[in-house]
């Protein structure tokens, strides 16, 4: 067991996957000397070299472009995207090409490629460096998309992701990075495509992923003094979803609600209600609800306090789910 | 307080002139040297009349006075973050005096040295960086665009814009701004080849600061970027972007040429980023501190004072005006910045469609809705 911040435990998770594997390179911008405007690549060029470490031209397009070139020569590039609003010029490479290789090769070509995206507000920042454009790629198919919301998790999943034959898109909860826990280095981990229960209870599902985890698990604890018992799932998966234990959930509480931080409309939470509904119609006591970001232009961060989904604004909608 | 260097030594005007992917020096334009001494060049003579001397000084000082005063307001907790122009100052305010009124300046995030010439009000950037909105400033009203954080993207605007000018047979001309790093950019390459087969009124004005945050020069591109322009068909001109005068008479030259309809031109104003790339930055993790020792050497600023004071068109009296100018100012800032009231949490529902959307007007209610409930709690 060692005590790590989740960049930290990051940090390990690709000295880990790039001691396991020669053929992981890790491209970004700023993370050779600099090790990152996170400092998820901390000392990582200075223990493997420039080779292996690359601070890329300033060219979004241009990493995941020849990350694929890279990959058709058996190699597994880790790209990192500086913050969530600079992943678009990457965009075309990621949807047209990334995502469809596998397919059009009929299976010749895997794209071992992931891609490390910090998202999510919460820091104060500027425009573009506070979003969750999650959903978009969890709608492209031949992308895999996870997010993670603790150090363990992040350790992990990180090597999983890197490991993994398909392309990944991974989800760095960036306000969360310095959060601390215990990490067992040890233990053999879940598999990556699945989600978890982190607090049991019975009488509300409570659905987060990335940074929102943390939220709704102090929800949890504060509606407990309220004498509601409120399940908390991550589910840690996006793409493909693990809704296995989701259901297995809600068949008990019979309410769910899913928060995150991306705007409402056609987030997550959308496809995630639609399937529950499906699933447990027989079981719902109340409709599936979901808090998340207004469907507003992220806005300067003086109001991203009133804009991100908060304790009371989770407690507020567990109450109407509560009150069907 | 306008923390200007006094210049003694000879100093070199292009550091490592004699690294490979740098220029021989006769490529550079120049009109001041660092020590201040006033030199001619061949393609690029400038009249200029000692009141006009004295008001560029002027503008440095004071724009340097803004920086100082925001990066301490940042340190203080009362800005989100702020980006430095520290050592750009005549780059900056040469390209920005160059523009006529009815030009259009596409700046990036660091252009407040442009956005003084342009006389947008220092406390409209400075509400953008303490997180009150995301640009406080009119841009058609002020020919001043808003601040463009993704790199690059306003270069394709700004030729867009041009080809606008062209079309309505304006006589104007529209002035993108662009880093070093931003010359790697797909977008940026793709705003070149529209300008030049258009031959756009646009002029691109590239403040070559050597790094990308940490990235130096050398990872973007191995020749020196003015010689870029040439691949796409038009002039490209390095200029020693810490001379102001230069750097005046070279983007004039350049929109004049826009203007007459004779196309694009590339500028690559030749400079340091003195300071840290924004306040979250730590510049120690990337770069030698003797570096900066040397370009301070080359002061934009302390080149024009010397010149001034010792060719006699200003005295003491003069500088000690700007000073205290600069104190004025930077309490206004201050001030300013300390008064300037929140935004309502509304705001954010109000302006993201020209139509408002029943959707959105419902959000709103509900906001107003839940909040009033806490409200209510309260009592
Ligand atoms: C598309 C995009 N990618 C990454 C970033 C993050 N970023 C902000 S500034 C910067 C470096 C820009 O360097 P340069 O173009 O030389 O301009 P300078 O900051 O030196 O003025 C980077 C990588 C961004 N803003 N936009
Ligand atoms: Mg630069």
């Amino acid at each position: 067991m060692t005590t790590l911040t989740l960049g930290k435990a990051l940090n390990n998770g690709l000295r880990k996957a790039m001691e396991d594997d020669p053929k992981v390179v890790l491209m970004g911008e700023d993370i050779g000397k600099l090790g990152g405007v996170f400092r998820i690549t901390d000392g990582l060029q200075k223990d493997f070299g420039e080779a292996r470490v690359v601070d890329t031209p300033l060219a979004e397009a241009g990493i995941l472009g020849t990350a694929v070139g890279l990959a058709m020569r058996g190699y597994r590039p880790v790209c990192e995207i500086q913050f969530d609003g600079f992943v678009f010029p990457a965009y075309n490479q990621i949807v047209t090409q990334v995502a469809k290789i596998h397919a059009r090769s009929r299976g010749r070509l895997p794209m071992p490629i992931t891609i490390r995206i910090p998202f999510g507000g919460g820091i104060g920042a500027v425009e573009h460096h506070s979003e969750s454009p999650e959903a978009y790629f969890a709608h492209t198919t031949g992308l895999k998309v996870v997010a993670v919301s603790n150090p363990a998790d992040a350790y992990w999943m990180l090597q999983q992701a890197i490991a993994c034959p398909d392309p990944v898109v991974f989800f760095e909860p960036k306000r969360r990075y310095w959060d601390k826990a215990e990490v067992d280095l040890d233990v053999s981990p879940p598999p990556l495509f699945s989600s978890r229960v982190v607090r049991a209870g019975d009488d509300l599902t409570l659905l987060a992923y990335g940074p929102m985890v943390k939220t709704a698990l102090q929800a949890a604890q504060a509606a407990e003094s309220d004498g509601q018992s409120i399940e908390v799932i991550d589910l840690r998966t996006l793409s493909p979803l693990d809704l296995g234990p989701v259901e297995e959930s809600v068949r008990r509480t019979g309410r769910c609600v899913v928060v995150h931080e991306a705007q409402t409309n056609l987030g997550l939470g959308a496809e995630i209600a639609a399937r529950v509904t499906e699933s447990c119609f027989h079981s719902l006591e109340a409709p599936v609800l979901r808090v998340g970001g207004y469907d507003v232009t992220y806005p300067p961060s003086k109001l991203e306090e009133e804009y991100l989904p908060d304790l009371d604004r989770v407690l507020h909608v567990v109450d109407r789910a509560m009150g069907f | 307080m306008t923390a200007v260097p006094d210049v003694r030594e000879m100093v070199d005007p292009v550091p490592g002139a004699g690294a490979p992917h740098l220029p021989a020096q006769p490529d550079l334009v120049q009109l001041l040297t660092p020590e201040g001494e006033r030199v001619e060049h061949p393609d690029y003579a400038l009249e200029i009349g000692d009141d006009e001397l004295r008001a560029l000084y002027r503008d440095l000082a004071l724009v340097r006075r803004w920086d100082v005063e925001a990066t301490a307001l940042q340190r203080q907790g009362e800005l989100g973050i702020w980006a430095s122009l520290l050592g750009q100052e005549a780059a900056q305010i040469g390209a920005g005096r160059a523009l006529g009124a009815d030009d259009m300046a596409f700046p990036t995030y660091r252009e407040h040295g442009v956005a003084w010439a342009r006389g947008v009000d220092p406390l409209h950037v400075i509400s953008l960086f303490r997180g009150n909105d995301l640009g406080g400033w009119d841009p058609v009203q002020l020919g001043f665009n808003l601040y463009t954080v993704v790199i690059g993207a306003q270069c394709l605007h700004a030729t867009g814009y041009a080809m606008g000018i062209q079309r309505d047979g304006a006589d104007a001309a529209a002035l993108a701004f662009l880093g070093d790093g931003a010359t790697s950019q797909g977008e940026v390459n793709e705003a070149l080849i529209w300008a030049s087969t258009f031959d756009a009124p646009v002029v691109f004005f590239c403040q070559n600061n050597q790094y990308a945050i940490s990235v130096p020069i050398e990872r973007q591109s191995k020749v020196p970027l003015f010689q870029r322009a040439a691949g796409f068909g038009f002039p490209g001109v390095r200029v020693d972007g810490n001379d102001v005068l230069a750097v005046l008479a070279v983007t004039r030259a350049a929109l004049a040429r826009a203007r007459e309809g004779s196309g694009p031109t590339f500028i690559e104003a030749f400079t340091y980023r003195m300071g840290a790339h924004t306040t979250s930055d730590d510049p120690t993790r990337y770069r030698l501190a003797g570096e900066l020792e040397e370009w301070k050497l080359r002061d934009p600023i302390a080149r024009v004072k010397a010149y001034l004071s010792r060719s006699g068109k200003a005295d003491a009296a003069f500088f000690d005006a700007v000073d205290a100018e600069g104190d004025e100012l930077a309490v206004r800032i201050r001030k300013g910045t300390l008064e300037m009231p929140d935004p309502a949490g509304t705001e954010m529902f109000d302006h993201v469609y020209a139509e408002q959307t029943e959707e959105i007007a419902a959000q709103r209610a509900d906001f107003l809705s839940y909040h009033a409930g806490f409200e209510g709690a309260e009592q």
